[in-house]
């Protein structure tokens, strides 16, 4: 566990003493940030128009402002994970400190599970600095807070097998930029097979339904928990750690 | 405390290593001599754990490479051709964090990377970025990250590589002194480096051992004749003559010079009959010049010609 936490320790330093952790966290913000504020304003034109009309019951804010919000973040995540994972890997195996990594005295699953956390940290810092928005929120606002904890729960164990998918691309190859296009195809496909599921029929669409990976999201986004999508997420991810640890194996018997 | 037999690496059909056994004794430094692509680096990969050996056994104080691993990393310091470097990090976070992974207590940590930076002179930089330094400055580094945690065998692929010749006679005595503690291999292309620092040298080439010996056991065992190298002023053919007849000599080759009736003539005799005395009394006596004479043994280097280039015949 020591050696877990010393190689985490080092790759976190790594990330957020070069520019890449700012830059990854900034773009997110920025990105997330411009979503917030239009979705608030057309909520506030909502609510101005159902004031106006002399509705007593205030509009749902955890229904027409955080849900929406939450599904696109949702999505803008599957555009980051690649900027936060290509590194993991791929500049070890470049830069050589791969060997020294390999030739001291660590099990693989100290290495991967050292580095699936560094990057996993960067992720949760990500996710975490947008919960500014929904302080917001609940100032001037009230919304209930079990189904915003709820949806970024949801964040966070999406996020876990997103990071392990890339972590596992970062470990076949020893270009970064290779490892981001990957990963980006990886987190697209997982996407964009969800749209798939409706036009693919009886048998290939609760399936392709299934491993999408938002659609899993979005019982998450409603505040709802249910078990079945964390057993998807929290398999996804150990499947995925489970293919690094075969990775990073066979590239020492390939030389 | 190393022992290597019949090692086998395959990558894909090339055979890189090919049934090379060799032991090392405690406090000894091997070098490994061949030239590139011989599979010296290859076979150290294998001894250091990076990557498992198609078949053959590698045992390292006792622990087999492929089944105790962490055992065998833990008593090995490796400094790769390309000196693993992290170079966003200082130097003295760089350590430390090899040490860490070395398993140094914790509490010791700093102590170790002093020490090992005191010994490989790298005080002066150790606050600085690793991305900043020299080449010569960033070998040490990787040398220093090596006698972390005190290993008692160092592999060390190519250490004089990328350094200056004062940093190359600096490194060279600094392996000298870790003999005594450590069991040292060492790999090079550099031949004198082989005969300065090394008590046993194997000399590798298309994956096989081609020669196994110290350096001067090597020099001598391929002698197969004595040569003699003559500068004598006198004529050509009576010289010759001369030479030929003399008890021992199988051979005089005859190099003229620019000079009229002087050449210089290289004379094989029989291994163990020490000819000169005989040599200069002949010519002494027929009253030509004798202008200079010495043997030439073979250096390491033509050695190491010789049995790289025999290989290639016999293929």
């Amino acid at each position: 566990m020591g050696n877990v936490y010393t190689i985490f320790k080092r790759d976190v330093r790594s990330y957020f003493s070069s520019p890449i952790a700012y830059v990854v966290i900034g773009l997110f913000l920025a990105v997330t940030g411009i979503f917030f504020y239009l979705m608030l304003t057309s909520f506030l034109q909502y609510s101005y128009a159902a004031m106006m009309q002399r509705q007593n019951v205030p509009l749902n804010v955890n229904l027409m402002m955080i849900r929406p919000f939450l599904l696109n973040t949702c999505v803008i995540v599957l555009f980051m994970i690649p900027m936060i994972t290509m590194r993991s890997f791929s500049e070890d195996k470049k830069s050589g400190t791969m060997e020294l990594l390999l030739t001291s005295p660590l099990t693989n699953w100290q290495i991967i599970l050292g580095k699936f956390f560094a990057t996993y940290f960067l992720y949760v810092v990500m996710i975490l600095v947008t919960f500014l928005f929904m302080i917001f929120l609940f100032i001037w606002g009230k919304p209930q807070l079990m189904p915003v904890l709820i949806g970024y729960l949801g964040l966070l164990l999406m996020g876990a097998a997103l990071v392990a998918l890339g972590n596992f691309i970062s470990s076949l190859t020893e270009n970064q930029i290779v490892a981001a296009v990957g990963t980006f195809a990886g987190t697209m496909f997982l996407w964009v097979i969800g749209f798939a599921a409706d036009f693919a029929g009886k048998i290939f669409g609760p399936f392709f339904g299934y491993i999408s990976i938002v659609q899993h999201f979005e019982d998450f986004s409603k505040g709802v928990f249910d078990t079945s999508h964390l057993v998807f997420y929290v398999s996804l991810t150990f499947l995925m750690l489970f293919c690094t640890y075969q990775s990073v194996e066979s590239s020492k018997w390939r030389g | 405390m190393i022992e290597v037999k019949n090692l086998v690496k395959h990558y894909g059909s090339v055979r890189a290593v090919d049934d090379i056994s060799f032991t090392v004794e405690k406090g000894e430094i091997l070098g490994f001599l061949g030239p590139n692509a011989a599979g010296k680096t290859t076979t150290m990969r294998i001894i250091t754990g990076f990557m498992p050996a198609s078949s053959g056994t590698v045992t390292v104080a006792g622990f087999d490479v492929f089944d105790q691993g962490i055992e065998v990393k833990k008593r090995i310091g490796y400094l790769p051709e390309n000196p693993p470097l992290y170079a966003d990090m200082r130097v003295v976070d760089y350590l430390r964090f090899v040490a860490a992974i070395k398993g140094v207590d914790k509490n010791t940590i700093d102590v170790e990377v002093h020490r090992v930076a005191e010994r490989m002179s790298i005080n002066d930089v150790l606050e600085k970025h690793i991305s900043k330094l020299s080449k010569g400055y960033k070998q040490r580094v990787g040398f220093a990250q090596a006698l972390l945690n005190n290993p008692p065998v160092l592999v060390l692929d190519e250490p004089t590589v990328g350094l200056d010749p004062k940093q190359i006679i600096e490194v060279r005595e600094l392996i000298k002194s870790l003999a005594h503690e450590h069991t040292v291999i060492l790999s090079t292309h550099i031949l004198p480096e082989v005969s300065m620092t090394c008590s046993r040298v194997v000399i590798i080439n298309d994956g096989k051992v081609v020669a196994m010996d110290t350096p001067d056991n090597l020099t001598a065992r391929l002698k197969g004749s004595e040569s003699i190298l003559l500068e004598v002023e006198g004529a050509i053919q009576d010289v010759q003559n001369e030479l030929e007849k003399t008890p021992n000599v199988l051979s005089v080759a005859i190099q003229p010079l620019a000079i009229p009736e002087t050449a210089q003539y290289v004379v094989e005799s029989t291994v163990g009959f020490d000819i000169r005395k005989e040599l200069a009394a002949r010519i002494v006596k027929n009253g030509w010049g004798l202008l200079e004479m010495k043997t030439s043994g073979l250096s390491l280097e033509e050695i190491f010609l010789r049995l790289t280039t025999k290989e290639e015949e016999v293929n």
